[in-house]
């Protein structure tokens, strides 16, 4: 079931375009920030929704890497294993990441606090290496700083 | 030196708001293209400036859009903004976003008119955040102040805009994927033809211009064709944003001359290696351009003059590789990249970028054989030009390609060390 509030933001979209599927990445967008992440339930009702079926929504939800389609934690920390980042010493700062977190990449912490995922680019490589938690990014990254951003996130 | 694209940009303040940025002439050019030229002037003048797309692939922006069916009165038709930027090692548009959003908005307004669209998208990657919310407000204002929206100064044009942000993959930024994801599809890639300026988003006609691209047309627009000539002395018009990563001083990007050489850009604007490391070689362009060395340090960044160097421009944001970085590992991650960004629509991008990404790890780990530098070779011919249904896996060649031919002995000490030489 859709919330209403969820529903008017869907409705918002679908006059946006032409046909009414064509909001469905939007859709998926929008309830994945009220739920985190995109259940079979949920998408079974994103799709009745926009008149699709099930698995056609699935193979757009399943395209991009951005839409959860298992259980996320609270934060999730995007890092960059991309060439500039590559250069400039990534792989220290992801094993102190798996110390201080004792997670790996495509993991989230026991106590559901931490998902850490790895991103491509992400754009600040004048910078590198650089990570994102949530909404922040953060570059020039060493591995001194880390336990510090960290607290930021409960 | 005018620095048309980034004179109103300063890290020191943040982006301007519209009142200011029409203070200092913003919005000029969209009172001078609707008010005093026709739809078919402001192409022409953007043709005969030579503008050439800086996203990539460098095909004349005013001929691009002379290819969109004009005199269809009641049509709708689209122009978008590509602000994707996810190729590895390029951090060129981003500056532009969160610089000056109100440049791009006057660029894609005079870019509609020219091409009689009435709605236009900036395409946005996720991860741009602070660009989206000053974009957001920037549209805000332009609607206020009446730039956007119906009857746009009194000229009956009319240009509705609009904010899309993607959810991930690489693949979003090839133009044909993108009118996909817009449509809520997968990102593949589709056919050409029919090209997207006769059938693009929803089958109509469309544009998809680089942000960098559109940043010019106001100036090309209040200047003429000739000044833009002119901003650059070689033999591609205009100025160009050039960026650098990687082990040098001062990594960042430059608003400079286009034709500018990458001895410049290394040594006078990134302030040069940095100690006790020594230049390698650069992908001139991004992730998908070929390996340059140190006997192309005096070439022109220019598109001619790099493509006779055997690589491409692309975005013009380098990626250096040092001589403590070893070539087999920069170039495995680059291919694992591109693995993992492969759409998975056609067969030998998705096999085959998987497979090379194996074998580079297997030879950076002591494990490969003398056969695989000829089974790498095969995979870059395999996935070279015309063989694959996109650009992404011949893009992912380049460095690979270039890499077997002037790391030759670095990839066979691995092999016959059994270990990599740098670790
Ligand atoms: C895999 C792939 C990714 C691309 N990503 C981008 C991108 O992020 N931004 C961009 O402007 N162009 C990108 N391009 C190029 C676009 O397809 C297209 O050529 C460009 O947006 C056209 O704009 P221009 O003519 O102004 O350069 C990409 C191309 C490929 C093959
Ligand atoms: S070359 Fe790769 S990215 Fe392009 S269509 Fe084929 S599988 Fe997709």
């Amino acid at each position: 079931m859709l919330s209403p509030d969820e529903i008017r933001k869907i409705n918002h979209e679908i006059a946006l375009v032409p046909v009414r599927k064509a909001a469905c990445i939007e859709a998926l967008k929008i309830v994945q920030q009220h739920r985190g992440w995109i259940s079979d339930d949920s998408l079974r009702a994103i799709a009745a929704y926009l008149e699709m079926s099930a698995e056609e929504l699935d193979s757009v939800a399943t395209f991009y890497n951005l839409i959860f389609r298992k259980p996320v934690g609270r934060n999730i920390i995007l890092m960059c294993d991309s060439i500039s980042c590559y250069v400039m010493g990534y792989r220290e700062v992801y094993e102190k990441l798996q110390v201080l977190l004792n997670i790996r990449f495509g993991e989230t912490t026991p106590d559901a606090r931490f998902t850490l995922l790895p991103n491509a680019c992400l754009g600040s490589c004048d910078h590198a290496p650089v990570l994102m938690i949530n909404e922040d990014t953060y570059r020039g990254l060493t591995i001194e700083k880390l336990e510090e951003i960290l607290q930021e996130y409960k | 030196m005018e620095m048309p694209l980034t004179q109103h940009i300063s890290s020191n303040r943040p982006a301007l708001h519209l009142k200011d940025y029409t203070s200092v002439g913003g919005y000029q050019s969209v009172h001078k293209a609707l008010q005093s030229l026709t739809p078919q002037e402001v192409t022409k003048m953007v043709q005969d400036s030579d503008l050439k797309g800086r996203g990539g692939a460098g095909f004349n922006t005013g001929m691009k859009w002379s290819f969109v069916p004009m005199n269809t009165t009641g049509q709708t038709k689209y122009l978008i903004a590509n602000a994707d930027e996810m190729e590895p090692g390029t951090f060129k548009d981003r500056l532009l976003l969160e610089g000056n959003p109100h440049q791009l908005i006057e660029g894609m307004i005079v870019s509609a008119y020219a091409i009689q669209a009435n709605i236009s998208y900036i395409f946005l990657r996720w991860a741009y955040k602070k660009a989206a919310r000053l974009i957001q407000t920037a549209i805000h204002e332009a609607y206020a102040a009446g730039y956007l929206g119906k009857n746009i100064l009194g000229s009956g044009f009319n240009l509705e805009m609009h904010l899309h942000t993607g959810v991930g993959r690489y693949i979003c930024g090839e133009e044909t994927a993108l009118l996909n994801a817009l449509e809520g599809k997968r990102a593949t890639p589709r056919t050409k033809p029919p090209f997207p300026q006769v059938s693009g988003l929803f089958g109509k006609p469309t544009i998809v211009n680089n942000v960098e691209t559109l940043c010019n047309i106001p100036h090309i627009v209040n200047n003429g064709p000739d000044w833009f000539r002119g901003l650059s002395p070689g033999s591609d018009a205009g100025t160009k944003l050039y960026g650098i990563s990687g082990r040098v001083n001062r990594p960042g990007l430059w608003e400079l001359p286009m034709g500018t050489t990458m001895r410049e850009l290394i040594e006078t604007h990134a302030g040069g290696m940095k100690k006790d490391f020594r230049f390698r070689a650069a992908l001139p362009g991004g992730a998908s351009t070929d390996f340059l060395v140190e006997e192309h340090l005096d070439v022109k960044m220019d598109y001619q003059s790099v493509s006779a160097a055997g690589s491409r421009l692309g975005t013009g944001t380098m990626i250096i590789l040092d001589d403590q970085t070893c070539p087999v590992g920069f170039i495995h991650n680059l291919e694992h990249f591109f693995a993992q960004e492969s759409c998975g629509w056609c067969t030998p991008c998705r096999e085959g970028l998987p497979w090379t990404e194996k074998i580079l790890l297997s030879i950076e780990n002591g494990e490969g054989r003398q056969e695989d530098l000829d089974l790498l070779a095969m995979h870059t011919r395999y996935m070279g030009p015309g063989n694959t249904f996109c650009a992404l896996a011949p893009g992912a060649m380049e460095p690979l390609q270039s890499g077997l031919k002037y790391f030759r002995a670095d990839f066979e000490r691995h092999i016959n060390e059994k270990n990599c030489p740098w670790r």
